[in-house]
């Protein structure tokens, strides 16, 4: 009943703010709106019981892309400029997604329900020699940095490479017209 | 121009160390509780963008240089990577941590802590790299 009351707000509360934010016109206000958005999705995943994955949607989605937004709204215009005309194509592929979105929600199995295969499969062996074999607690560490490992360094290897690949876009000095050698990766 | 803005300059001096703190303390209490090398990286990363959203990017730059930021990138994969040539080396598979100490939940252990430094470098130098690339571009 509690649970049911905290999901439906904070479903109330997503809805809420993803209209505040197509329908403002005012940039910074999108930005604030889709740390508010963040906030919100890590208290939701909190109230899922997934803690570690609420921190990162805290850290990253609330903390670190809104600064990042807010840098790039200091290099636009702080208001959205008004469509010259109606294009109702990506309205359209908005609402193809969301249908197959809504679509695949309504098959998944129910939340928690231990039946299902993801939960018969390798979860159960994890979870009861984890600590054994392991001597961690946390099953989500263990699993991620140990059973996992190469997923994870395979993780890690995509962030270096996200940085590596920002830092050769943004990094680019503006080549001087004088200049006809390529100077850009300085 | 900053130099009136002396509230948040002393709030963020005095939020820093505890922002770190709570870092190592994620990073370190990622086997216990929630949290790990990603977040702690992250909030690690947070601390730097804060004191550079504050004290201006030049200062940042002053005190984590981008060399350091560049070298640091790569750093963290050849950690985590470095981890699995070491199970290699002691006679396991790659990424294999049983072999890593006499000991094998001592070696699980070990291998889990050093690749979530790994994560962690990686991680806060991302992070910060772009931010200092978001920012560092003029208008």
């Amino acid at each position: 009943m509690i649970d049911a009351l905290i999901y439906g707000a904070l479903i109330l509360l997503l809805i809420a703010t993803a209209i505040g934010m197509a329908r403002t016109r005012s940039l910074f206000a999108v930005v604030a709106l889709g740390g508010i958005y963040s906030f919100l999705m890590a208290l939701a995943l909190l109230v899922l019981d997934a803690v570690d994955v609420s921190m990162t949607e805290a850290s990253v989605g609330a903390g670190i892309s809104t600064v990042l937004l807010l840098g790039t709204l200091y290099l636009t215009r702080l208001h959205e400029t008004l469509p010259i005309r109606l294009s109702p194509a990506p309205l359209a592929m908005s609402v193809i997604t969301g249908l197959a979105l809504l679509y695949g929600v309504v098959h998944l199995p129910p939340f928690g329900d231990p039946s299902t295969p993801m939960h018969r499969h390798v979860a159960p062996r994890y979870l009861e020699d984890v600590v054994r074999e392991t001597g961690v607690p946390n099953a989500v560490t263990a699993v991620l940095a140990s059973y996992r490992g190469y997923d994870t360094l395979g993780e890690t290897t995509v962030i270096f490479t996200a940085g590596i690949g920002v830092l050769l876009l943004l990094r680019r000095r503006r080549r001087q017209p004088s200049d006809g050698k390529d100077k850009a990766g300085r | 121009m900053m130099h009136r803005e002396a509230i948040p300059r002393v709030v963020v001096k005095l939020l820093i160390p505890f922002l770190l703190l709570y870092a190592l303390y994620v990073q370190f209490h990622g086997e216990l509780g929630p949290g790990g090398g990603f977040q702690a990286g992250v909030i690690v990363a947070t601390a730097v963008i804060l004191y550079g959203l504050i004290f201006g990017l030049a200062e940042a730059k002053r005190i984590v240089p981008p060399r350091l930021i560049e070298v640091l990138v790569p750093l963290g994969v050849v950690i985590y990577a470095g981890v699995g040539f070491a199970g290699l080396l002691a006679g396991g598979n790659y990424l294999d941590y049983f072999v890593l100490d006499p000991d094998p939940v001592h070696g699980q252990e070990r291998g889990i802590f050093w690749v979530e430094v790994g994560v962690l470098v990686t991680v806060s130098s991302t992070m910060t790299a772009i931010y200092y690339a978001f920012s560092g571009r003029g208008r």
